[in-house]
């Protein structure tokens, strides 16, 4: 039987979560660390696709092989010899971008309101009014503990973070592709809005990372909706689960009426962060952990979802 | 005064800080005395919008955000391509005998209808989210909810900022999205202070650091909550001191905290001694703008 894994296409695993915080890089980590190191290997490509506030790098030692320039939107700026004032920029403007000073007149662009529609580009009547290309980040390709790492940084305040998770995941498929690797495995943002939902397209498999708390719920929910619209299939896996078991009992009955498996739970250990002080997947640093067993289940169902088999549901109790 | 509660990381506590903040003024007394309006409350977070399950407002009003998108006359239309010419954001384009347009796409700047030399192309409200207003235990409150499968947030806390606005002189506390681009940016461009909630972590640490480059670039006074304080390790006091950012509160790590907040009950509900030291960090703040204020004077 010839599984999807060893086709000539990168499978896709993007890990998503709708609330920020519950623990999504912390299990892209670990599941890099198994995929590399675990029982049964498998060599993955790693994609940190939340550009905004990237953190994968800080648990895999990433070193930097490739540095590239990501060019996003425009910003207009107005020359002040050719304007003659005549403020058709200021009324096209629908977002407020265009500050006259305050005696009137002597327009010019606030950066932060422009959204590099151009719209008095084309407007302005003395063609007076350019639009620049912003600087507006920079994606890498790093080699990692476990694999190729490609990763990104917007710098901040800017915008076409959707644009540059494309672009990043992208060059990690044009890689994966080249050198053979099976899998990639995409760390997504938080979210659910551009840069969640380039991280999800294409995928074949996104498991989102929930937390038994009215919050994460409620986001679990939108993430859950999300991934439905888009086709992706997802599975659920339950963060710090020991923190409000009903809240567990709560993500079980909304993965159920959904039809979304949920394969398992991982307990609050406070190794995770004593592994993220030292730099590393808690799966590394403290094998035999709480979180570290539940992670290598949790990853041992994810692979076998990923491997085209059924995966045999597991009971929802403590590893 | 706007105070905007924000955050690079995720999950470091924004809405736990903002939602008790607004509850701690609420019973504070000289606050009272002081103010003519109880705080408006506005979550644009509109991604995961969360607060509203911690307040529970009773929703009075509401209103549809939408983006205008172009509608093209086809009797009109000469098929001339001057529309998807200008849309930089490629949501048309002009395919065989007809124009296509990406809706989830269209920023809705207008450049198409203002172009189009035919007077072909009219705009269409296209509904992205829904903002929704109301009472919340003597707050006032407003959130935006971005429809699921919408891209855009931003036009979604953009309309809600415009449509939720304070009383001359009512303090407004701001629960921003995470991360450092378009829609944190949005959120907090307009605050008087950023409060910047991080965790003692090397990803707080890391995230914190992104979120003041933010405040720094926009001229915006910042200071910092720690929450999880024990947890980690010393890198994020380690900046604060050597950035001159001010630690306003430190909330320890406390698991009985946790687990309120999980089932939905708010800091303060968990622990009432942080009333006086959240409204104390109120009155922090406001010497802070206040200071501000003289020094741009």
């Amino acid at each position: 039987m010839s599984s999807k894994l060893e086709s000539g296409t990168p499978t896709q695993l993007v890990i998503l979560s709708g609330k920020g915080g519950t623990g999504k890089t912390a299990v892209a980590a670990a599941f890099g660390h198994l995929a590399h190191a675990g029982p049964s290997p498998i060599p993955a490509v790693l994609v940190d696709a939340d550009v905004d506030a990237a953190n994968l790098e800080l648990l895999l030692e990433p070193r930097p092989l490739e540095r590239h320039e990501f060019v996003g939107g425009s910003v207009a700026r107005i020359d002040p010899q050719r304007c003659t004032d005549c403020g058709v920029c200021e009324e096209v403007c629908r977002f407020a971008a265009i500050l006259a000073s305050p005696g009137g007149g002597d327009y010019h662009v606030d950066p932060v309101a422009c959204e590099g529609c151009a719209t008095c580009h084309y407007q302005c009547p003395e063609q007076a009014i350019r639009m620049e290309p912003q600087l507006a980040g920079h994606w890498f390709r790093s080699q990692s503990r476990y694999g190729p790492l490609f990763h990104a940084r917007l710098r901040p305040a800017q915008e076409n973070s959707g644009k540059l998770v494309s672009l990043a995941k992208q060059q990690g498929r044009l890689a994966a592709v080249e050198e053979g690797y099976p899998l990639m495995i995409v760390d997504g943002p938080p979210g659910i809005g551009c840069p969640a939902i380039a991280a999800a397209a294409g995928a074949d498999l996104a498991l989102i990372v929930g937390e038994p708390t009215v919050a994460g719920i409620h986001d679990l929910e939108r993430a859950l909706g999300m991934t439905a619209h888009f086709r992706v299939q997802s599975l659920v896996c339950v963060n710090k689960g020991d923190l409000y078991p009903e809240g567990v009992s709560m993500i079980e009955d909304r993965c159920r009426a959904r039809g979304v498996e949920m394969i398992g739970w991982i307990p609050f250990d406070e190794a995770v962060t004593r592994a993220m002080v030292q730099g590393q997947p808690v799966t590394a640093w403290q094998s035999e952990s709480p979180a570290s067993r539940a992670l290598l289940a949790v990853w041992e169902s994810v692979r076998g979802h990923l491997d085209g088999q059924r995966a045999i549901a597991r009971p929802l109790r403590a590893v | 005064m706007r105070i905007a509660v924000a955050s690079g990381k995720g999950g470091t506590g924004k809405t736990t800080v903002a939602v008790s903040l607004a509850l701690s003024l609420l019973t504070d007394g000289a606050w009272k005395r002081a103010e003519r309006h109880a705080p408006l409350f506005l979550d644009c977070d509109v991604e995961a919008p969360d607060a509203h399950l911690f307040l529970h407002p009773v929703i009075e009003r509401t209103k549809q955000a939408s983006v205008p998108v172009p509608k093209v006359d086809e009797g009109r239309c000469t098929l001339c391509g001057e529309c998807a010419e200008v849309c930089v954001f490629n949501a048309l384009a002009v395919l065989g005998d007809r124009v296509l347009l990406f809706p989830e796409l269209c920023h809705g700047c207008g450049s198409c209808s203002l172009i189009c030399p035919e007077d072909a192309i009219s705009e269409v409200p296209r509904v992205m989210g829904l903002l929704e207003a109301g009472p919340a235990d003597g707050l006032h409150f407003a959130h935006g909810v971005l429809n699921v499968s919408e891209p855009m947030p931003v036009p979604v806390i953009r309309q809600l900022k415009a449509w939720a606005r304070p009383e001359p002189g009512q303090l407004t506390i701001v629960d921003a999205a995470p991360g450092a681009s378009c829609p944190m940016v949005e959120t907090v461009r307009d605050a008087d202070f950023v409060l910047l909630v991080t965790e003692p972590t090397p990803f707080g640490l890391h995230d914190l650091k992104l979120a003041l480059e933010v405040t720094r670039e926009l001229g915006l006074p910042a200071g910092v909550v720690i929450n999880r304080d024990g947890i980690g390790d010393r890198g994020v006091e380690d900046f604060c001191a050597s950035e001159n950012l001010p630690i306003l509160l430190r909330i320890p790590f406390d698991r009985a905290i946790a687990e309120g907040l999980a089932q939905g009950r708010t800091l303060v509900e968990v622990r009432p001694e942080y009333r006086s030291l959240l409204s104390e960090m109120a009155r922090r703040i406001s010497e802070i703008v206040s200071a501000a204020r003289s020094d741009t004077a």
